[in-house]
């Protein structure tokens, strides 16, 4: 396990001066990956926020390999790199000794959704890749369009809170599990206010022999109608109220590597956010007691997993 | 799956081109099957299974994906290549624009086949025409023996500095995928000294000297981008004609932008792509036996397109049919037909031009529908006047 001090000393692979917003989770995600691989990475990303808003040319936030190529191809792409990079070392162009981490990062709309076919591929295939997506929970780059990462009740600009329809009228994607399904290695959740607990996976994902997969929260004063300032503490919440538990699954064992020492309760993360600001009129309630009955329910679930083997 | 005869093989067209991608054993092939290009996969695949060649095959899960994987995998710097047709051509399409705009020599076999709706598996050149502003050089081949020659080509062309820009080879559904013509094979060395290595200039995995690739650019720059793709794929007509040479001169089988069969003393011709173009050399030998002035023109080379040298090969012709195996949907008249009638605008004398469509969804295409539509030409030359300028070939 890494000090701060240690992994703020290393290099800084992912620089300042880029276009994403003030209070925007991706950055320090980004800056916490890079630092995790240990090894040279080259990674690409998926049409969305991270890409618009570290490539507007000429400049460049990357300080490694990086693509972009299209939204819904981020896994294909990085298999297509592996696979050079396989062929390369097999015919000796690249030094044996010399190991290169392969990184592919997409939001949550380039991953459950439009990317969701491409990544599923690329798991069965089993290349060796770490796939991160950084889930805000909806099309923010576009003006905040619901996904199916988007919680139940949300509103977004296609999930409005109107009269009749008070935000998103279904629950989210579980798309963690759905990885977990496909049998590979590692993958886990995690949030950027655990700093350690991010790096600590990162690493282990990173130097998995096959796929790993990490889905991380990533807070957006934009779309979330939150204040930049209060950003991380906004992860901490969704990580606090177990909208968002901390757990791995590591060669099929489960383990929740965070338990809060009080569970708090969903609207102390929502009401800090404008796009649930609908769900404490009278009306909506019952939407906020249905997403707390089912985190209590998914945050039980896991528990009485912890330990043991899911597939 | 060979038949040998003296110095010739019997193959497929499939076969051909697997034999060929064998011989170039590119660093990495990404493909997904779909009819009637699945038999170069498939064989491909036999060649990998057996330690045959010492390329990456990445059996996707789609034909977006294979041709993503092929832009990371060039981007890396590896020799790329896959293949497809119809549908699975339709469903690249954006990233085809991608493979291009990022100048990645990617070369790809296109076996033609009709687009849905109806679903039909057979041959037209809808799905490569709908691909024909993409920014690919596209090739095309009459015969099995072009095919193979082509996709060796391709890979020079493509790959040239000056060029570095995809290529796609297209040949007919099942006309010439899947029938058995005797060719003549390349040896293993002489293909490997015809294409070289592959020396790109930039690679994701040169760690030590990182570059972004793919970056967002506004309206400040991107136009100039496609401004200077756009030259260089103006450009690689010349590099077509010098590696065709170059093969003929290695191998004695030439090659330049278009085959220009019996047309030097023509009075009417027909322009046509690919197998129809052989059923219409049938065509123009027999009516010449008759004494009739007929000749046949059979673009190779359709990206960039060769109009100067189209309107020089037909400017004594006095009537001219471009035959198209794809319809625009109410464009004025097929692909083929509005370019080559284009191009012959700012001739001094313009030949009488009309269109028809034929073939679409493999239907037949005779000596007999060859030869209706050059007594057709005769009968605008000898009245000076055309019934329809465009339509579709009646059959």
């Amino acid at each position: 396990m890494a000090t701060l001090k240690e992994l703020a000393a290393k290099d800084e692979l992912f620089s300042g001066g880029h276009r994403l917003c003030s209070g925007c989770g991706i950055p320090p995600i980004v800056r916490l990956l890079l630092r995790s691989a240990g090894s040279p990475v080259v990674a690409t990303s998926a049409t969305g926020c991270l890409e618009v808003g570290t490539s507007i040319y000429p400049y460049t936030a990357w300080r490694i390999p990086w693509i972009h190529s299209a939204f819904e191809n981020a896994a294909a792409t990085i298999s297509g790199i592996e696979s050079a990079y396989r062929a390369f070392k097999k015919k000796g162009r690249i030094p044996a000794d010399k190991e290169i981490k392969f990184l592919a990062l997409g939001g949550d709309g380039g991953t459950y959704d439009i990317g969701f076919q491409a990544l599923s591929g690329a798991l069965e295939r089993g290349h060796n890749f770490l796939y991160v997506c950084y889930d805000n929970g909806a099309y923010m780059n576009t003006g905040i369009q619901r996904s199916s990462a988007t919680p139940l009740g949300s509103a977004t600009t296609t999930s409005p809170a109107g009269a009749k329809r008070p935000g998103k009228q279904e629950w989210r994607k579980d798309l963690t599990r759905v990885v977990v399904a496909h049998n590979i290695p590692y993958a886990a959740q995690a949030s950027p206010h655990n700093w350690r607990d991010l790096e600590g996976k990162a690493r282990k994902a990173f130097n998995v022999a096959g796929p790993a997969f990490m889905n991380i929260i990533s807070p957006c004063p934009l779309g979330w109608y939150s204040k930049p300032e209060d950003s991380i503490n906004a992860a901490r919440l969704a990580v606090d109220t177990c909208y968002w538990p901390l757990y791995e699954v590591e060669n099929g064992i489960l383990r929740v590597t965070y338990r809060p020492k009080e569970k708090k309760p969903i609207a102390d993360w929502f009401k800090i956010q404008g796009r649930f600001k609908h769900l404490f009129k009278p009306e909506n309630s019952h939407l906020l007691d249905e997403t707390q009955k089912r985190i209590d329910a998914e945050w039980q679930r896991l528990l009485d997993m912890d330990g043991k083997a899911v597939f | 799956m060979a038949i040998v005869t003296g110095k010739q093989v019997g193959l497929t067209g499939n076969s051909a081109i697997a034999y060929a991608m064998r011989q170039i054993d590119p660093d990495v092939c990404a493909a997904y099957p779909i009819t009637p290009s699945t038999g170069i996969i498939e064989e491909f695949s036999s060649y990998y299974a057996d330690g045959q060649v010492s390329t990456e095959l990445i059996t996707v899960e789609s034909e977006h994906s294979a041709m993503s994987a092929c832009v990371g995998a060039s981007a890396a710097g590896a020799r790329v290549m896959t293949a497809t047709s119809s549908q699975g051509l339709a469903l690249m399409w954006e990233m085809l624009y991608i493979a291009s705009g990022m100048r990645l020599p990617v070369v790809m076999t296109v076996v033609n086949r009709a687009l849905s709706a109806p679903i039909n598996i057979h041959c037209d050149h809808s799905d490569s025409m709908g691909a024909r502003d993409s920014g690919w050089i596209q090739l095309y081949s009459e015969t099995v023996q072009e095919a193979y020659d082509n996709l060796l080509q391709a890979v020079r062309i493509a790959e040239d500095p000056r060029v570095l820009t995809p290529a796609m080879v297209c040949m007919d559904g099942f006309i010439t995928s899947h029938a058995v013509e005797n060719i003549t094979l390349l040896a293993d060395g002489e293909v490997k000294g015809f294409i070289g290595d592959y020396k790109p200039g930039r690679s994701l995995l040169d760690t030590d000297n990182p570059i972004t690739m793919g970056a967002m650019t506004l309206q400040d720059v991107y136009m100039d981008f496609k401004h200077e793709q756009s030259m260089a794929i103006a450009g690689a007509k010349e590099v077509v004609v010098e590696v065709g040479s170059d093969f003929g001169r290695r191998f004695g089988r030439h090659y330049g932008l278009m085959e220009c069969y019996r047309l030097e003393d023509a009075e009417a011709a027909i322009v046509v792509l690919n197998s129809a173009a052989g059923t219409t050399k049938v065509a123009v030998d027999e009516l010449r036996k008759k004494g009739k002035k007929v000749g046949l023109l059979k673009p190779r080379l359709f990206r960039p397109f060769p109009y100067a040298e189209i309107a020089a090969a037909l400017k004594n012709v006095k009537a001219v049919c471009v035959l198209d195996r794809a319809d625009s949907m109410n464009g004025f008249g097929g692909p083929l037909f509005s370019e080559v009638r284009s191009a012959l605008y700012g001739l001094a004398s313009v030949p009488k031009v009309m269109g028809r469509i034929f073939g679409l969804g493999g239907r037949d295409y005779t000596v007999e529908h060859s030869t209706a539509v050059f007594e057709g030409l005769y009968r605008i030359i000898e009245t000076g006047r055309m019934e329809e300028l465009t339509g579709y070939l009646k059959s």
